[in-house]
């Protein structure tokens, strides 16, 4: 099973909340704007935080596909 | 679906004596539909009380921010929340993508670097403010010394408030928020901190140092009238929310020490608590549906944070302070594109806060009964008025 991270752009409102989840897969970048580290989440801990940053992201800008 | 003869329910369920978040807010949940409630000025609004519901609203793009659309909800029976034309900068009242243009300007002062770069200025304001509590004695009123002290210190130091001028600042902003205040005397503040704000302004416009208002002048995006807004606003949101969330956490950690020192104990806190359970008020623009109800254009909304927070379906045993439970899905900073530009600042500081009170002073408990602390049934914000401690 792969799962990789996908953004919907023009939507982040930098709030930082995948950052603080996870911030081995995403960073802000000098505009404060999300930025994914790696694209495709590995291993239990991983995919789990990814999971949580895709459910409490305040503008629903990341997406997780699994499949 | 919606009925207009709908029975109705009071809208501030809180009273003295009462716990927080109100046992209504369960049945609330459970019920179909929405809640209908009737504000002290006789209109009615939507109460949006499950978890997943209050995020669709805060996410809906036919449900508005903006104060100024018919309907839009009052629960103060004067004032409440000003629109983006009554105060140029307040973009709390802005929907995209009028609202954006201010989000992006601020975004860059709150990324997690740079309050990670704050972090030694907010643990020296935490340790002075401790310091000046301890030199008065062996007693103090933890919310006026303490948990007022850090935010508004904090913020000042963001604006770019030179140190000497730091106590008229505080000393205008404990008066905005403190509730033995008359309406003349808070009257009295705003208008000082306005002039006061303005004055910051044309001093930064001239002489450029390394704060948020100098950044912001020089990033030229706003006028000089919205960055005064923007400030004023800055201000109103960080101070009293933090201070209650540091105050009510802190009476939280002395019942529960087992978890003192435990930095989870924050996001539990923020979400047990909920102290903006009734700030974020919406209206429909158009026709839709929450919860299974219709909700029909031009007719108020009001999602509940603490109900939310509180939803058995999100959390299990909601009432339970468990730091070690994930309460990161909490909406206590909202949701949606005006959840709180500050939050991981607050995070810092309630922190940094716990950390260094508990350390600095281990004996630290609470001079009174806790059912005899005076909490806030009657603001727009829930917290304590006053929390008397001793050491």
């Amino acid at each position: 099973m792969a799962a990789r991270i996908e953004i919907e752009p023009g939507q982040c409102v930098g709030a930082a909340q995948c950052v603080l989840t996870a911030s081995e897969l995403f960073d802000q970048d000098e505009d404060g704007y999300v930025v994914v580290l790696n694209k495709e989440p590995a291993g239990d801990e991983q995919l789990d935080h990814a999971r949580t940053a895709e459910m409490i992201c305040p503008s629903q800008s990341i997406v997780l596909v699994e499949d | 679906m919606s009925t207009t003869d709908q029975e109705t329910v009071p809208f501030l369920l809180r009273g003295p004596g009462k716990p927080f978040p109100p046992p209504e807010y369960v049945e609330m949940r459970e019920r179909e539909g929405l809640a209908r409630a009737v504000l002290p000025s006789g209109e009615p609004v939507w109460l949006v009380t499950r978890h997943e519901d209050v995020r669709k609203v805060l996410t809906d793009k036919r449900i508005s921010s903006n104060p100024d659309h018919e309907g839009f909800p009052r629960p103060l029976k004067t004032g409440g929340v000003p629109s983006a034309k009554e105060v140029p900068g307040w973009f709390v009242s802005l929907d995209s993508p009028e609202h954006d243009r201010f989000r992006k300007a601020l975004i860059p002062e709150f990324t997690v670097r740079r309050i990670r770069e704050l972090r030694p200025a907010i643990q020296d304001v935490v340790d002075r403010s401790i310091d000046a509590m301890l030199a008065q004695g062996d007693t103090a009123d933890l919310v006026e010394d303490f948990a007022l002290s850090v935010p508004s210190l904090v913020i000042s130091m963001l604006l770019g408030v030179p140190p000497v001028d730091r106590d008229f600042f505080e000393a205008k902003t404990k008066v905005l928020v403190t509730i033995t205040s008359t309406d003349e005397e808070r009257t009295k503040a705003n208008e000082h901190l306005m002039r006061y704000i303005n004055r910051l302004i044309t001093l930064r416009l001239k002489r450029p140092g390394d704060d948020l208002l100098s950044r912001l002048i020089k990033n030229d995006v706003l006028t000089t009238e919205e960055l005064s807004g923007v400030a004023m606003l800055l201000l109103i949101a960080g101070h009293e929310t933090t201070a209650n969330n540091i105050a009510l956490g802190a009476v939280t950690l002395m019942q529960n020490p087992e978890w003192i020192g435990d930095d989870r104990a924050v996001e539990e806190i923020l979400r047990i608590h909920s102290v903006a359970d009734i700030v974020a008020l919406r209206v429909a623009i158009e026709d839709v549906e929450i919860g299974g109800q219709l909700i029909k254009a031009g007719e108020g909304i009001v999602p509940l944070m603490a109900a939310a927070n509180h939803d058995e379906k999100q959390y299990a045993c909601p009432a339970d302070f468990d730091p070690s439970r994930s309460a990161r899905a909490h909406v206590a900073f909202g949701y949606g594109i005006h959840q709180c530009l500050g939050q991981n600042l607050v995070r810092v500081e309630m922190e940094l806060a716990y950390r260094t009170l508990f350390e600095r002073v281990p004996t630290l408990r609470i001079a009174v009964p806790v059912e005899e602390l005076p909490f806030k049934y009657d603001g727009v914000l829930y917290g304590l008025h006053a929390l008397p401690v001793t050491w």
